[in-house]
């Protein structure tokens, strides 16, 4: 009899609930009563809830266990779970589960199935199909296949990658770059570590065809501190491709350690800081593809763009363009965090609302309470009201609200959150991680800050003036800052001032509205 | 305006002895046959040759040392050929690196947005009692452990999370916080 299949995920958020014990105590287990079992450590299917999720392989496909705690491993080896036996902590077939089922993933179509780290694995699962098509295609060829699928960045700012690629391409200049920004820094988001730990090949393809797309021959993946796990993966997964000749000569890449600064989530801090300088902003223009990392043409993308692109070339521009709805094409790797019964990683096209995303997927907040308020695209996003909460997820139309898709991240409050304690702290984490270089930014976070101390210290008849005066401040961050950071602040600021206005000490509905 | 006293030239220094005393002013250097130096020296040369080797070079003495000394920040800068200053200004820029060396066990608590919205404020504030700390956080007494606030771990559909020693751990409630700091007691004892 050949050995049974167990898959016990590798990923932090397994990890940070056990898997490690959990994948031990079934290896000794097995071994103490003469069991034939093949442990393998895949990614995470992206049920956090589920964490620490054991999969089983059978002939009817992936039985799936969880959450399991160490001390379950022997009640579960008794009820049979090799055999995809009944116990309390069966889930089912994995692949026949409504919250995966309902999914469009395409950039997650690995992640959690395969062993992240094994490229035999990743080639069999449709791996280096688009890399095999990229190196058949001349540069111009290929960046018009990621032009012609609508891919925008999906780090945040939404910019057409094809575009971004297409200026690299046409620009002269002895060496090129391709740098990827995997400062994952928002919270409420982790996505792009997911892919790290889960399918970095992926990444790597996608950088690879990229270089090919643009003529650069070297690439850097910025990855932060605090994901220790991504770039143990990573590191490795880039000595496999070597090994492998996915990249060499012609397109080589390291792994680049932040230091912990959130600003240099920001391109061009994150270039500064590739350089070995501080994190500061640059001016533009010069745009970074034309004068980009150490002065030259580079292409900036986020894990999740690049990780969007081989599958782009493997099937066709078109496949990708039809998900998805406006100029918003293809789909989003959303992530529900915060105060969510049902967090994890859903992968939807653009067109979903928040309403589907945090009770039909999320189950409603862990607490059980009444969903307050949300914040949607990290600590720089607004918060999204009740009023709002069936607009479909697209670009254009968060962006006519107020508010930003962002990274994707989905941060659900209950009602004892207090919003102004909430924007005051937008204000003074602005502080902390502010750069420096621009005045709105660096002086008007740490303003914010008194202002928002003063509105709620003060009594109700100078609160109107306290609350113009933060206005006012808003108004200049948004319009004067050099950045993001500074720029964006105000967006969740603002939010909860004009939705929550009674945690502000004051008459609803606001009255004040700019 | 009076005129100023003038003063025996003996009394004064020289310009040349003025500039040294200048530029040792607040610095600290490494001790004679400090052996960190030659370690530092041996950093350098393996990664000081690629582009925007600083960052890599700290990240290296820092694993070597639990921090970057002060006193050796002349010979990275020298290594690199960069001044003291850009050397200094990097590693005080970035929260990562540390100047002097954290507790023999660090515990880190998130306190961003999504852990926010699943108590970890009152998960920091109970750090914090439990380890006689600031309500910044920093270095217990005994040097046996540093708690430090961090901003998001990824972890955040298991709000709120933590990390001991780099390690994730999430779902993290008084009581399993409590096990982990026993944990490192029993390590200590």
């Amino acid at each position: 009899m050949s050995a049974v299949r167990v898959f016990v995920p590798r990923d932090s958020a397994a990890l940070a609930v056990g898997a490690d014990e959990v994948a031990e105590s079934i290896a000794s287990m097995a071994k103490a009563r003469g069991l034939d079992v093949q442990l393998v450590r895949n990614g995470s299917r992206g049920m956090l809830w589920l964490e620490p999720l054991v999969e089983v392989e059978t002939s009817l496909g992936r039985v799936a266990y969880g959450p399991v705690a160490p001390e379950e491993v022997p009640s579960l080896l008794d009820a049979g779970f090799l055999q995809g036996g009944d116990h309390p902590r069966l889930v089912g077939l994995t692949d026949r589960l409504p919250w995966l089922k309902s999914q469009e993933r395409l950039t997650f179509a690995r992640v959690g199935i395969t062993d992240p780290l094994s490229l035999a694995d990743y080639e069999a699962h449709g791996g280096l199909a688009g890399w095999r098509q990229a190196v058949a295609l001349a540069p111009a060829a290929i960046v018009q296949q990621v032009l012609d699928s609508g891919l925008r960045g999906r780090g945040g700012a939404a910019f057409p990658a094809g575009i971004k690629w297409k200026t690299v391409l046409g620009a002269e200049a002895p060496q090129k770059y391709i740098v990827c920004n995997a400062d994952e820094g928002d919270s409420g988001t982790y996505s792009d570590r997911m892919v790290m730990e889960g399918d970095p090949f992926m990444l790597i393809e996608g950088m690879a065809i990229a270089g090919l797309a643009t003529g650069a021959t070297r690439g850097y993946i910025y990855i932060r501190s605090e994901y220790p796990q991504a770039i143990a993966t990573m590191n490795e997964a880039v000595r496999h491709a070597r090994t492998a000749g996915l990249l060499g000569e012609r397109f080589d890449l390291e792994i680049r350690k932040a230091a912990g600064a959130y600003v240099c989530g920001e391109e061009t801090a994150m270039l500064e800081s590739l350089e070995g300088k501080r994190g500061l902003v640059r001016a533009k223009p010069p745009l970074p593809a034309l004068q980009g990392l150490f002065g030259m043409p580079t292409v900036i993308n986020n894990v999740i763009t690049f990780a969007s692109v081989p599958l782009i070339l493997a099937q066709g521009p078109v496949h990708y363009r039809d998900y998805g709805m406006g100029r918003s094409r293809g789909t989003l790797p959303i992530q529900l965090a915060g105060n969510v019964k049902r967090g994890g990683l859903v992968e939807k096209a653009f067109g979903v609302t928040l309403r589907q995303l945090m009770f039909d997927y999320g189950g409603g907040t862990a607490s059980g309470r009444p969903l307050k308020a949300v914040q949607v695209g990290g600590p720089l996003g607004a918060y999204v009201p009740e009023s709002q909460w069936d607009v479909p997820l697209d670009y254009e139309a968060y962006a006519a609200l107020g508010a930003v898709v962002g990274h994707g991240g989905i941060v659900m409050h209950d009602d004892t959150a207090d919003m102004a304690r909430l924007a005051r702290y937008a204000m003074e984490f602005c502080a902390l991680e502010s750069c420096g270089k621009c005045t709105p930014c660096r002086i008007g976070s740490t303003r914010g800050v008194e202002v928002m101390d003063r509105i709620a210290g003060a009594d109700a008849q100078a609160r109107p003036q306290q609350v113009t005066l933060l206005r006012d401040l808003c108004d200049t961050m948004l319009h004067g800052s050099l950045c993001a950071m500074g720029g964006m602040t105000p967006y969740p600021v603002l939010s909860a001032l004009n939705h929550y206005p009674e945690d502000f000490g004051l008459a609803t509905p606001g009255r004040e509205a700019a | 305006m009076p005129r100023s006293p003038t003063h025996p030239e003996a009394v004064l220094a020289s310009p040349d002895e003025l500039r040294d005393r200048l530029r040792q002013l607040g610095k600290t250097v490494p001790a004679k046959g400090d052996p960190r130096v030659a370690q530092v020296r041996a950093i350098v040369a393996e990664l000081g040759a690629q582009p925007g080797a600083l960052l890599p070079v700290l990240h290296a003495v820092q694993d070597a040392f639990g921090c970057v000394p002060p006193a050796l920040v002349g010979t990275i800068a020298d290594g690199l050929n960069l001044s003291r200053a850009e050397v200094h200004g990097v590693i005080t820029y970035y929260h990562f690196f540390r100047s002097e060396p954290a507790g023999r066990h660090v515990l880190e608590v998130c306190r961003a947005e999504s852990c926010q919205a699943m108590g970890s404020e009152g998960l920091w504030d109970h750090a914090c009692a439990s380890l006689g700390l600031p309500a910044a956080g920093g270095t217990s007494a005994d040097g046996a452990l540093t708690l430090q606030a961090v901003y998001c771990l990824g972890l955040c559909a298991q709000s709120p999370a933590g990390a001991l020693d780099e390690r994730p751990h999430a779902r993290l409630d008084e009581r399993r916080l409590d096990a982990l700091l026993a944990r490192t007691q029993k390590e200590a004892a």
